[in-house]
């Protein structure tokens, strides 16, 4: 076995060591009756290297690569092209087989990444501070709804319609759990976000608002107007984040009175992957950060005086606080959070500023010309690289249409919504930097062909 | 100073070369290369990403930046120096061994790598529609087939995130279960030895947490457990192998006890590298277990992530499971079950975890790991993990006390304490000892069962010939703790940073760069 360096006479020679006959009886303290004889029955034995590319190729051959043909899906996770020394530095051993760095004076190259990771994500967010990173978007939504009652020592957490439907569910399955009150409601397909519902559904119990932005459908709230309606009943601002390219272009959420920050971070050097694993972003206030969630790095010396970085404040945590900790989280998403901060780091502000002109300006382009196919209306009254269009019937049956077609034409609202009539004949489509007149073009003509 | 140690390999090293007293211009010191922060190396002015055009229209009512991000560029060939500089500030399995006790920090094989960056699986959406990305859910469901017939279970939940994610899974697939039969229950029991994960994740699924104490030979009281259960405990949760590196020889009599009592047992699955292969936690009574991926089947560890904690479920408590999940049809085609078909096909999950289907990602390379070994493969995995951790206990035990030692051997971790170390040395000094001797310490002071904790895992990929060198720096460490050397007091000195100031680093925490005013 490949994997496996040691040999025959090792294995005597150590058994000699401790004293034992054979590896089995070291096995000693399972009962007998749970202790199986030989290799678990019904599974396959080893396989050369060669025979799993093999075996792996063709079922990677069974899938359609979004690269593959022309291709708009978003709704929470976008294909931005992802720099090839990306890909390579994430890939250094130093990185990929490091752990969480818990013995400061050999992961300093870990431990100031996170350092500028949580920098660059508090500039992008407009916060104070951030963190580490937290799994995904959909989980640091709720950690963030956590947060926010554990800081207004209130149960209601007010959410926009906007909020991505799985965001919506994730803390819907906690709160069954947790006894918080969400206060939720669905979109609807017309060309403004629900913002005056959700100010208007905010009272004196209510902990938190919980507002994505630019939304599910791609709209773009106004967010001072709803931090200044929530603050002014003692609830805190939660902004969500699924596309943070967006903020390339237009204002952050912190500088727009958001007090807590969270948002996916896949967009940036991460790659789709199926949907995982991704990285969650999560920026708050820093009056708040005793209350965050997750590992934290900071500033320090060594006993030189040399400059240095460590994991700090970890009285919130886990491994000491056990069951008063601020979260269970513990592996976190540190190599996605490399990936993002490399990926960064090439583009920095100038780079990020260009890349975001470039996604809305497809979408710009993409929403004029669809809008000339027959049957099809542009919903938003504003976006960036994602919008909503109505069709003249099922979307769902018309994005399997599509991709018959050999065109992945977008998200269908029907498989994000399921039962909601009023939704089930919108489409949501996205574009990025890497989508093509060509590929505007031949997403028209091929809805053209189905609609027809 | 030249001799050649037991193990054999040693660089040739002259007199006087540790400590040369050489102040350099630049703070480096040849290969060991000191790196500046992004913000003070950085600007706006810089970039090193091209784009075909950057320009364009931008919609009217947008509510624009007044400026860039400030956010500081690099060009490509200053961000690959930047990050490879960084990078060797870091020890790593590449490197050498890593025997952090409860992590499994085993060698990450590189044909993982190579296929999880196959287009089919890292190149597709999510929300594709389910014809096109067959190959993507047969994986899973491949991977899901494996994992339940290697645990001896009846289902598996395939998308919590991490270990600490899947404990979530598994305890709201209780409270579901519980609720479903009218019974909710307010107290999860967990022993004092558990990961720090199990009570924060009973109180975050709404639980209380009471702790149960451990025999003097490092396993849960039985007798004060049973004592305890009643109609207000929902279940216990075990780590088996537990975290003194022992396995729980009343297993099934505890699950037996539970079960009687009408609660449920999660395990923590964390070292199931210890027995995979040999021993199915299915016959021993377990209603629910999370597997790290990144552990056991060696995913890698990233720096503190991604990880993946499939959960593998009994038939009582697999109808709760979340969504989505995958059901292999009777044409081979792989069907997602989702919000909008659970309805029918499985009414009675407790929801959803997060968005999408889980860590894909560390499904390729978990599949990819465990289709090399085989079933025969993995046997001698735990069989070798093993082998390695006692072959460390009975070549230390001399040297360091081993509270559990006596009773029998260890399985996958050997567990030391501080018991006989000069008075002012600690288990700190000795894990920052064995940084100047080229190894990632031990997992210490945990389990906060035994004083000074020192738990060591070597997992399986690592040689005879290295576990030698390592024993035979722990030998000489061992000895210097116990005689107060003064000079590991200050350890590590070779490294590229000295001890660090954690309590100035709580004090006034400085969690971000700040920005030029």
């Amino acid at each position: 076995m490949r994997y496996l360096p040691l040999n025959d006479a090792d294995r005597a020679a150590m058994l000699e060591t401790i004293g034992a006959t054979s590896v089995d009886a070291l096995f000693g303290d399972v009962p007998a009756e749970a202790r199986l004889a030989g290799p678990v029955p019904g599974l396959p034995d080893h396989a050369s290297e060669m025979a799993v590319e093999r075996h792996m190729a063709r079922l990677s051959a069974q899938s359609v690569a979004a690269g593959s043909v022309p291709f708009f899906l978003g709704a929470g996770a976008y294909r931005h092209h992802v720099p090839a020394s990306v890909d390579h530095l994430i890939q250094r051993g130093e990185f990929l087989t490091a752990y969480t760095p818990y013995q400061p004076e050999i992961a300093q190259g870990t431990l100031q990444v996170l350092f500028e990771f949580q920098t660059q994500v508090a500039r992008l967010f407009g916060t104070d501070v951030a963190n580490a990173s937290l799994y995904d978007g959909s989980t640091a939504c709720w950690e963030a709804i956590t947060m926010a009652g554990r800081i207004t020592r209130r149960k209601k957490a007010v959410f926009s319609g906007g909020l991505h439907p799985h965001y919506v569910e994730t803390a819907r399955t906690m709160a069954r759990f947790t006894g918080d009150v969400l206060d939720t409601r669905l979109p609807e397909l017309v060309a403004a976000s629900d913002d005056d519902a959700v100010i208007a559904a905010i009272d004196g119990d209510t902990s938190c608002v919980v507002v994505q932005y630019p939304d599910i459908l791609g709209r773009i709230p106004d967010l001072a107007k709803i931090a200044s309606a929530a603050q002014a009943q003692g609830a805190l601002l939660i902004a969500v984040v699924t596309e943070p390219v967006a903020l390339g272009l237009i204002e952050s959420p912190g500088t727009l009175g958001a007090d807590i920050v969270v948002g996916e971070g896949q967009s940036i050097g991460v790659g789709l992957q199926f949907g995982g694993p991704y990285l969650g972003l999560f920026g708050c206030r820093e009056k708040f950060v005793r209350q965050m969630p997750g590992r934290l790095c900071g500033e320090t010396v060594d006993a030189d005086g040399k400059r240095g970085f460590v994991l700090t404040l970890s009285t919130r945590e886990q491994h000491i606080r056990r069951e008063k900790a601020t979260s269970n989280i513990c592996t976190n998403s540190g190599l996605c959070a490399l990936a993002f901060s490399v990926h960064m780091t090439l583009l920095g502000g100038t780079g990020l500023e260009r890349m975001a002109r470039a996604s809305h300006n497809r979408a710009v382009k993409a929403a004029r010309r669809l809008a000339q196919v027959p049957g099809v209306a542009v919903v938003n009254g504003r976006w960036f690289n994602e919008f909503a269009v109505t069709l003249p019937r099922d979307a769902r049956a018309v994005v399997r249409e599509l991709a018959e077609r050999g065109v992945l034409g977008g998200v269908s609202l029907g498989r994000l919504y399921p039962g909601v009539d009023a939704l089930a004949n919108g489409l949501l489509v996205a574009t990025t930097e890497c989508t093509t007149e060509d590929d505007i073009e031949a997403l028209a003509q091929a809805l053209k062909g189905v609609l027809a | 100073m030249n001799a050649v140690n037991a193990s054999g390999w040693r660089p040739e090293m002259g007199e006087g070369s540790v400590e040369s007293g050489i102040v350099t211009t630049t703070g480096n010191r040849g290969l060991q290369l000191e790196e500046a922060l992004i913000f003070e190396i950085g600007s706006l002015a810089h970039c090193g990403v091209d784009f075909d055009e950057g320009d364009g229209e931008v919609l009217d009512g947008l509510p624009l930046r007044a400026a860039p991000v400030d956010l500081p560029g690099l060009s490509e060939p200053e961000t690959v120096r930047h990050y490879t500089r960084l990078s060797r500030q870091n020890y790593a399995i590449d490197l050498g061994l890593f025997p952090l006790g409860s992590c499994t920090m085993k060698h990450n094989p590189r044909l993982d790598e190579k296929i999880a960056r196959m287009p089919g699986f890292a190149d597709v959406h999510p929300l594709q529609p389910v014809q096109t990305v067959q190959g993507a859910l047969k994986v899973i469901d491949e991977l899901a087939q494996w994992l339940i017939t290697l645990t001896g279970m009846h289902g598996v939940a395939m998308t919590p995130k991490a270990g600490a994610h899947g404990e979530l899974c598994g305890l709201l697939c209780i409270r579901a279960a519980l609720e479903a039969r009218g019974d909710p229950r307010a107290v999860i029991l967990v022993p004092e030895s558990a990961h720090g994960t199990n009570p924060a994740t009973a109180a975050f699924a709404g639980y209380r947490v009471e702790n149960i104490p451990a025999t003097a030979d490092g396993r849960v009281d039985l007798a004060a457990l049973t004592a305890r259960l009643g109609p207000d405990v929902a279940g216990v949760m075990i780590t088996n192998p537990n975290t003194c590196g022992l396995f729980e020889r009343d297993m099934k009599a505890i699950a037996d006890a539970v079960h009687a009592a009408g609660g449920f047992v999660y395990c923590d699955g964390a070292n199931f590298n210890a027995i995979v292969g040999r021993v199915r936690p299915g016959d021993l009574g377990v209603d629910a277990m999370h597997i790290n991926l990144h552990k056991t089947f060696s995913t890698p560890h990233g720096g503190g992530g991604p990880g993946s904690g499939p959960v593998v479920l009994s038939e009582a408590l697999a109808p709760f499971a979340p969504l989505p999940f995958t059901a292999r049809q009777a044409d081979g085609s792989i069907h997602l079950i989702e919000e909008e078909n659970a309805g029918e096909d499985h009414p009675n999950s407790f929801g959803r975890m997060s968005a999408f289907h889980g860590q894909m990602g560390m499904f390729t390379r978990a599949l990819a790991y465990i289709l090399s070994h085989g079933a025969d493969g993995l046997r001698q995995v735990s069989g070798d993990a093993v082998l390695n951790a006692n072959y460390l206990l009975r070549s230390l035990e001399d040297v360091l006390d081993a509270p559990f030692g006596a009773a029998g051997p260890c399985m996958h971790e050997a567990l030391f304490s501080d018991a006989g170390f000069a008075k002012g040395f600690s288990t700190l000094d000795l894990a920052k000892g064995l940084i100047d001797e080229g190894f990632h310490p031990m997992t210490v002071y945990f389990p906060l069962v035994v004083h000074g904790a020192m738990l060591v895992e070597p997992t399986e990929t690592e040689s005879k010939a290295g576990l030698d060198q390592f024993i035979a720096a722990m030998r000489s460490l061992a000895e210097r703790a116990r005689a107060g050397d003064p000079l590991l007091k200050s350890a590590p000195h070779l490294a590229p940073r000295r001890r660090l100031d954690e309590t100035l680093a709580a004090r006034k925490p400085k969690l971000v760069w700040p920005k030029l005013v």
